[in-house]
Parts: C-alpha cells; sequence; structure tokens
C-alpha cells in the first residue's frame, strides 16, 4: 500500500471514530456552519465535540505547519482526508475568516512570532476574525481608503470607518487596512494591521439586506488603540509598514479563488433541469415550457464548462503554467453564473418559491438565497472591476 | 487524467504550429478561392501531412499510424483552425478512421486503414438529408437484395464529398424515418453504379457535396459495423468529428481573438489606442473568459473520447455546443471591434467568420446539442 492508501485508510478509521453521529448528515449551508469565537453558542454537543476532536488533531486546519495549530498534512493528504469526510458525509468542523484570509496572510507575511501567537487560536475555533478593508467611499476604489492609523509612540491610534465587514458584530477581532502614511501616493502608505474589537473605541452596526439578512456590518473606529507589540516579537502589522496593499492583493486573489471556487462547490447539488423536472414536472419525458427547458440547458451547458476551467486551472497551476490573473476571470464568471442559476431556479419555482415567510418554503429560503447571490459580483471585487484586471493583466491593452 | 496537454501532445502542437504558419496560412485558402480550384485543397499539402503523421494521426501502428489519440488528433484540428487550412484532414483522419477502427471488420481495416495513414485514399461520411442535422430523421433506403443491399436516397452537406474516393453512408435498413433503430453504415466506392456526385460551393470555400444514391448495389462485405443497428455507432464517429470540430472552432476564435486584441492595441481614433476605451477593454475580458470555457470543454471531450470512448457523448455535445456559440462569438466581436475594414474581403477576419458559420452548423448547431444534453439528462 502506498503511503497515501495507508493515510488514507488510517484518516477513514479515526473519522468513523470520532466524528459524532449528529455531523454526518453531510449538512452543509450557511445555517449548519460552526463559525467559532468567544460569542459562540454550539448548536449542539455534537458540534462542539467535533470542533475539539478536529483541532487536537490539527484537522481543522489540516494543511498549516503542525506548530501553528495545523495538520502538517501535504496537498495530497488534504485531499484524500477532504474525499474521506465527503464519503462519510462528515460537516465541517469549523469555518471562519481566520482560516480563510488572515490564516494564509499570516503564512506568507507574518513573522514567526505572529504566525505562533496569531494561529493556534485561530484553528482551534478559540477567536473569530472579520475583514476591515471597504469603505463607504473606497468599494471597487479599494486603494483610496482613508482610515486613519497614528503612530502613538508604543501604540498606534485609529480613526475611521469600514463597511460590509462580514459578521463584524460576532467577530472577537479585525485585520483592517489602514493609511498609515497620509502623504505617499495611493497605493502606498497603506498597511495591514490587527486590532482587538473587544475596547471602546471599536463599534459595529449590522446592516440589513435585501434578503432580510444582516451578515454585514459598518465599523467604527472611534480613537481605537492596538499595541505596537502584543508581546515580544508579535508586532500589530502585518508585512512592512506602508506595505499593506501587498497583504491586500495577496488576499484578494486568494479570496477571488475561494468565490469561484465556492461557485463551483453551488453546482455540485442537484442540476437545475433535475430541479425542474421534479417541481414542475414533464409531458412526454419533455419538460413542456421548451424556452424555459433551452435556458436551462444553455445554462448547464456554461456551468459544466465552467467547472472543467476550475479543473483545468488547478491542473494547469500544478503543472507549472497557467496564468495568475485568471483568478479574475474566474471570479467573474463564477460569480455571474451563479447569479444566472438563481434567476433560473426562480423561474423553476413560481409562486411557489415567492412567500417570504412560512414553513412551505423555510422562510423563503430560495428567495432569500436568490438575492443574496447578487452580492456575489459585488463582493471581492465587482465583475467590472475583475474585466479590468483582465484587460489590463492579461490581455495587456492599453491604459487599462 | 489532468486537464492539460502532456509535452508528447505539446510537442505535436508547436510543430504543428510552425508547419502550417509557413505551408497553410490564411492566404492559401484566399487563393484556392481565387483560382477556383477543383479539389478545394492542396494534395501535395496533404501529402506532406500524411509524411508526418497527420493522416494516421489515430490510426495504428500496425496500420501503419502514429495511434496518438483522439487528444492528438485535436491539438492538430485546432492549429489547423487557427491558420483555416483546408485539408480532407476531419473526414478522412478523424471520421473514416474512427468509423474502421471501432467498426470495421480485420479485412476491412486492414484494405482501408494503411491507405487513410499513407494520405493515398479520400473518404467521406455521408449522414444528414436535411438542412438540420439529425442521424434518426435518416430515411434513405438500403432495400435488402440477394445477399446484398441496394441503396437509395439523397444525401447533403457531406464534407469533401466531391474528392472522396469512398463514402461511408448511413441508411435504414428497417424501421421508419424518425426511429434509432434500423440505420446500417456502408463503406462504398464513390465511383458505383448510382453515384452522383455534385459539389456544393460552400459560404466558407471548403468542400462539400451532395450525394444521390441511385439503387446502389452494396455487397454484405460492404457493410461497417452491425446491420440495422448502426446508430449508436454512428453516434459514436459523429462524437469524434463533432470534438473535432469544436476543436477546430476554438483554434479559429483562439486566432480572431488574438488579432482583434493586437488591433485594439495599434488602431487610433480619437487620439488614442481603441483598446484603452472600456467599452471595448470589457468586452475583449468578456470574450477572454467564454474562449477559457470552450478550451476546457473541447479539452475534456478529446480526452474523454480517449478514455471513455462509448461513454462521451454528453461531453462532446458540451464542447460542440460551446465551442460553436463561441467562436461564432469571436467572429462577430472580431468584425464589430475591427470597423469597417472588417467588413473587406482584402482582410482575413471575415474568413474566420465564414468559417465558423459552416463548422458550428456540422453534425449538429448549438441548440442540437443543448437540447441533446436535456434529453439526456431527463428533462
Amino acid at each position: 500500500m502506498s503511503d497515501l492508501e495507508t493515510f488514507r485508510a488510517e484518516a477513514r478509521a479515526w473519522l468513523e471514530e470520532n466524528c459524532p453521529k449528529d455531523m454526518r448528515d453531510g449538512a452543509g449551508g450557511e445555517e449548519n456552519i460552526c463559525w467559532g469565537g468567544k460569542q459562540w453558542t454550539f448548536q449542539s454537543d455534537a458540534q462542539k465535540i467535533w470542533l475539539d476532536r478536529m483541532s487536537a488533531k490539527g484537522w481543522t486546519v489540516p494543511a498549516w505547519p503542525k506548530e501553528y495549530g495545523g495538520g502538517g498534512l501535504s496537498k495530497e493528504e488534504v485531499k484524500v482526508l477532504k474525499e474521506e469526510m465527503r464519503k462519510l458525509k462528515c460537516r465541517s468542523p469549523l469555518e471562519s475568516f481566520g482560516i480563510w484570509m488572515l490564516g494564509p496572510a499570516l503564512l506568507k507575511y507574518g513573522t514567526h512570532e505572529q504566525k505562533l501567537h496569531f494561529l493556534p487560536p485561530i484553528a482551534r475555533g478559540e477567536i473569530r476574525w472579520c475583514q476591515g478593508y471597504s469603505e463607504p467611499n473606497a468599494g471597487s476604489d479599494l486603494a483610496s481608503l482613508q482610515c486613519k492609523c497614528e503612530d502613538k509612540g508604543d501604540h498606534w491610534l485609529i480613526n475611521g470607518q469600514k463597511v460590509w465587514t462580514s459578521y463584524a458584530d460576532q467577530s472577537d477581532w479585525i485585520f483592517v487596512l489602514v493609511r498609515t502614511d497620509p502623504k505617499a501616493t495611493k497605493h502606498t502608505g497603506i498597511s495591514f494591521i490587527l486590532v482587538d474589537m473587544e475596547q471602546e473605541g471599536v463599534s459595529t452596526k449590522p446592516i440589513k439586506l435585501i434578503s432580510g439578512k444582516s451578515p454585514f456590518c459598518e465599523t467604527f473606529f472611534d480613537d481605537a488603540t492596538a499595541p505596537k507589540e502584543y508581546a515580544p516579537g508579535v508586532s500589530a502589522i502585518v508585512g512592512e509598514m506602508n506595505k499593506g496593499w501587498d497583504v491586500a492583493k495577496y488576499l484578494l486573489t486568494h479570496e477571488r479563488e475561494m468565490i469561484s471556487a465556492g461557485g463551483g462547490g453551488l453546482l455540485g447539488g442537484r442540476g437545475m433541469g433535475e430541479v425542474a423536472a421534479n417541481e414542475i414536472g414533464l409531458e412526454h419525458g419533455r419538460l413542456s415550457d421548451p424556452l424555459l427547458r433551452a435556458k436551462i440547458a444553455q445554462a448547464e451547458i456554461d456551468g459544466w464548462a465552467f467547472l472543467l476551467t476550475l479543473e483545468r486551472m488547478k491542473d494547469e497551476a500544478k503543472a507549472g503554467q497557467g496564468v495568475g490573473a485568471n483568478s479574475s476571470m474566474l471570479k467573474y464568471y463564477g460569480t455571474e453564473f451563479n447569479k444566472r442559476r438563481f434567476e433560473i431556479l426562480m423561474d423553476i419555482g413560481g409562486s411557489d418559491e415567492l412567500e417570504w415567510e412560512g414553513e412551505r418554503t423555510k422562510d423563503g429560503k430560495l428567495a432569500r438565497s436568490w438575492l443574496r447571490t447578487k452580492a456575489n459580483s459585488i463582493e471581492g471585487g465587482t465583475s467590472e472591476v475583475q474585466l479590468n484586471v483582465i484587460a489590463k493583466r492579461i490581455l495587456e491593452l492599453p491604459g487599462a | 487524467m489532468p486537464l492539460v496537454l502532456n509535452e508528447e501532445q505539446e510537442m505535436l502542437r508547436e510543430s504543428a504550429r510552425g508547419f502550417l504558419d509557413e505551408k497553410a496560412p490564411v492566404s492559401a485558402l484566399r487563393k484556392l478561392r481565387d483560382t477556383n480550384d477543383e479539389t478545394g485543397f492542396d494534395r501535395g499539402l496533404w501529402k506532406e501531412m500524411a509524411e508526418m503523421g497527420w493522416a494516421g494521426i489515430l490510426v495504428e501502428e500496425d496500420h501503419g499510424g502514429v495511434d496518438f489519440g483522439f487528444v492528438g488528433a485535436g491539438v492538430l484540428a485546432e492549429e489547423m483552425g487557427r491558420t483555416l487550412t483546408a485539408s480532407p484532414f476531419l473526414s478522412t483522419s478523424i471520421l473514416a478512421a474512427t468509423a474502421l477502427k471501432k467498426l470495421g471488420s480485420d479485412a476491412q481495416k486492414q484494405a482501408n486503414l494503411p491507405s487513410i495513414a499513407a494520405g493515398e485514399t479520400l473518404y467521406a461520411l455521408a449522414v444528414d438529408e436535411h438542412r438540420k442535422h439529425g442521424p434518426a430523421k435518416i430515411a434513405m433506403q438500403a432495400e435488402k437484395h440477394g445477399n446484398g443491399f441496394k441503396l437509395s436516397g439523397d444525401k447533403t452537406f457531406v464534407a469533401d464529398g466531391h474528392v472522396a474516393d469512398k463514402i461511408i453512408v448511413a441508411a435504414r435498413s428497417a424501421g421508419a424515418a424518425g426511429e434509432q433503430n434500423g440505420l446500417t453504415l456502408f463503406l462504398v466506392d464513390a465511383k458505383a453504379k448510382g453515384v452522383s456526385v455534385e459539389r456544393t460551393q460552400m459560404v466558407d470555400s471548403r468542400n462539400a457535396a451532395r450525394i444521390k444514391f441511385d439503387g446502389v448495389e452494396a455487397t454484405g462485405d460492404e457493410v461497417l459495423g452491425e446491420v440495422d443497428g448502426g446508430y449508436m455507432a454512428l453516434e459514436g464517429v459523429l462524437n469524434a468529428g463533432r470534438a473535432g470540430l469544436a476543436a477546430e472552432m476554438s483554434g479559429s476564435a483562439q486566432q480572431a481573438f488574438e488579432m482583434t486584441v493586437n488591433y485594439l492595441k495599434e488602431r487610433k481614433q480619437f487620439g488614442t489606442e481603441i483598446g484603452t476605451f472600456q467599452a471595448l477593454q470589457h468586452r475583449a475580458a468578456h470574450l477572454y473568459s467564454e474562449i477559457e470555457l470552450a478550451k476546457s470543454a473541447v479539452l475534456k471531450a478529446l480526452q474523454d473520447l480517449d478514455s471513455h470512448y462509448g461513454m462521451a457523448g454528453p461531453i462532446c455535445s458540451l464542447a460542440k455546443a460551446k465551442a460553436g456559440d463561441v467562436a461564432k462569438l469571436a467572429s462577430q466581436e472580431a468584425v464589430q471591434m475591427y470597423g469597417g475594414i472588417g467588413m473587406t474581403d482584402e482582410f482575413d477576419i471575415g474568413f474566420y467568420m465564414k468559417r465558423i458559420r459552416v463548422a458550428q452548423e456540422m453534425f449538429g448547431d448549438a441548440a442540437f446539442h443543448a437540447d441533446r444534453l436535456a434529453q439526456m439528462r431527463g428533462y
């Protein structure tokens, strides 16, 4: 047996032994996610046991090095672990912006001391992080951000406002892009700083969206502070001072990849044609509405070709080929496709899916998801910004 | 299998590109058209391609081929799509080679595959009888006649039909038009009594024909595959052709797009390169994305034909539909962004638009394949 197959057998046996029955229903969906953090209330004992066992094993972040709370697994082993978890229908033990965003940034730009200080609590689900990027006057033009960060000798003083901060009201810490040099040009003079939200100077206010939900907040900094160092060698600033834009760009690329891959993940469920056949019914083996059928077939073609493109880009990256800026293409196409997909699902649902409240629609579950998708092509850089990136970095068009 | 070309396939691509750029650029097609060439392609060039192993790209080494598989054939088709190279490659080296490899008896293989690989004999596949593709719609009759059959009916849109030495033709030995059962494939001599071929001058300056079969006698030896059971066999061959055409269109789309992007960087209006205008940048960036999707679908279809030939129907439909739509978009955007010069015959882009229009129609347009996928998926 190869090493990888040995690992597969061991991982499977361990999961069988340790994953509580209630965590083996394959339930995805936002409502079943374990986010962790100081404010977190576990939905069940099983959810807590599952998180504890997985984090003790380092498998909440299997690819991170062991010394930082990870599992120290190779890419191939991580893939095998994910496969085995899928086979047993294990839920993810923990999701968070710490895992998705800050972790990768620290692993790339952080010092050893910063990693030791911040990463293990993320891996254990003890600290929940949020991301402070956009501002009321800095959306697509993110680099024009104005949130001020002044050097006060032993500490930093932060004043300004962030917006579209995901789950800020439920988070413990925030990683923020701030302007540390107001005289420098737009892209220089920005720093990437880590701030404890448990202080008077930081407050949050949820924003109610068209879906009726509030996944985003406004976050206010009024004389908020961060020490120069949280512990010896643990600077509050990640990467070099005034070079925060590099970290931000790296994370934006990372975020685009995740959003586009997430778009792909959504396609893993039932196909639109299958949903339509079940919900609307067939006549002589065909959907009776030929225009809807054509619309679905066209979308399924694009969805399938998009999934293959995700696969091809991954394989190209592995083979050392490929274009980095293609993450913009995937983000653009994946999010636009997801919006189109939900429009079609609403077409299929008809009036039955238009009930906003009540048991029949689980409080308008599909309708609220449909509305949520409208943000896909705005967050993480709008579709138009992605097209700009493609024009500039891939096509190398002048003046782009 | 990773969704990338391996080293051998990359080398094939590089050598094909070099060869075609030098020997068969768009100007060669223009010349064939302007001189109203009787053959519609350059036989000398085809001979050279055969010597490089292209004619026998799918043929096993035992029969004199190089056996590079469908991915290899697709690489060549894509490169020929870039230069709009006129050649019997699709009809002879993809369609006929696939039909003989998959359906032929040992004797039929021995009699045909070596001469395909050598580039000596030309083939055509005669399927459609109506303006829109549909194998089940075949009405042409194959009547029992002694120990053999008598073939009667009309075929249209037969690529390379006017130059073919042999014709693979699908006819109905049982059942009625509209039914899948009852089709039989025959391999008949183009010079057989009762075969009349009319060359059709097509939009793309390439070769096609209408062929009339008037009581053409075919012996049992000329049956390719099973009597009455030809539908699925034909589908397999058509899938190979569809993937080949999709690869060709992907190449044409990429080339037209690259030419257009270069033009956006050069052409000046209002005192600046037109590529600085966001209205054009966004259209170009969108088209780039669509082309990437088409490339993925095409490569996957070719790989699946190599690894799961009998199950490649859906992915070949995906490739044909997506590449067809994307290539059409690429040629339309090219003409629009080139502006007036894109409308002139002197300029090459029109050749791309014309060839793509023909290739996307052959063996099912995007709507045909979208509907076919919907049917396969149960709606």
